[in-house]
């Protein structure tokens, strides 16, 4: 069962990079197609916020790259976690101009992070351990039915 | 200290997940707090020698820890953090970039569709939840 630590799509869009650029970038751009409202601080180092109609979360981006029209990145927590929780995931888009229109690319990497409660602590996930545990259960069980 | 494989831990996670006396095991102590096999044994229908075993399972792959105490008067408590791996693993499966990069298309095909995209920009800034 192995963590999809990267995501990557890629898609073709008929625009140019700068169009797609300020649809990445923009709060209207971003509060479009990607929330439902936002508001951006563009520069590496700037907070953009992202809102959802019906959701009580806000998410908090945290510019990285900004490099128009080609490069855009920004970190951001996992969504489930507690807002507390250090890991963040990268996102990083790629546009590159391909006829009249853009090829863009999205990665988010970072899913498998481990928590730093887990580094460094005598934990004992191992999984063949843990089969042979269960093997036993199960003679366990049956025995004691 | 070996690095614990995110993989294991999920894994772990999960086989304790799918299995309904864990599942109550966990439940009981995530909403009651830490308890002892004993206690557990009261409010759950499952025997204190068959809670005492999966307790050992569940300490073994670091999803319940044992507080210190007398054999009998161990108290056992959920340990967060192999959760908040399989909810990263969760995460990834729900993050959904098909759905964001079309809507993302669709908003570039359709530019002038868009009169009240310039109206609500007006967010507080508070500090929140990392998303």
């Amino acid at each position: 069962m192995p963590i999809p630590d990267r995501i990557e799509r890629t898609i073709d869009l008929a625009q140019p990079p700068q169009r797609v650029w300020e649809a990445l970038t923009s709060a209207e751009g971003l509060g479009g197609w990607f929330g439902d409202r936002a508001t951006v601080d563009l520069r590496p180092g700037g907070t953009a916020y992202v809102e959802w109609d019906g959701e009580d979360f806000k998410a908090t981006l945290t510019i990285v790259v900004v490099e128009p029209p080609t490069r855009f990145a920004w970190t951001w927590g996992i969504q489930g976690l507690p807002a507390a929780d250090p890991r963040r995931t990268y996102v990083e888009f790629t546009l590159a101009p391909s006829g009249g229109g853009t090829r863009l690319t999205v990665v988010e990497s970072g899913f498998a992070q481990l928590p730093d409660e887990l580094l460094g602590t005598a934990y004992h996930g191992n999984v063949e351990g843990w089969r042979k545990e269960l093997a036993e259960l199960a003679d366990y069980l049956h025995a004691a039915a | 200290m070996p690095r614990p494989d995110p993989e294991a831990v999920a894994e772990a996670v999960f086989a304790a997940l799918a299995e309904p006396t864990r599942r109550s095991i966990l439940s009981a102590l995530a909403a009651r707090g830490p308890m002892t096999a004993t206690g557990l044994a009261d409010v759950l229908p499952i025997s204190r020698q068959a809670i005492t075993k999966h307790l050992e399972l569940l300490a073994a792959a670091g999803l319940v820890l044992a507080e210190p105490g007398e054999r009998r008067r161990i108290r056992y408590r959920v340990n967060a953090a192999p959760m908040a791996i399989a909810q990263s693993y969760l995460a990834a499966l729900a993050r959904d970039w098909d759905s964001k990069l079309a809507r993302l298309q669709r908003s570039l095909d359709a530019p002038a569709a868009q009169p009240e995209a310039a109206a609500p920009r007006l967010l507080s800034r508070q500090e929140g939840d990392g998303q």
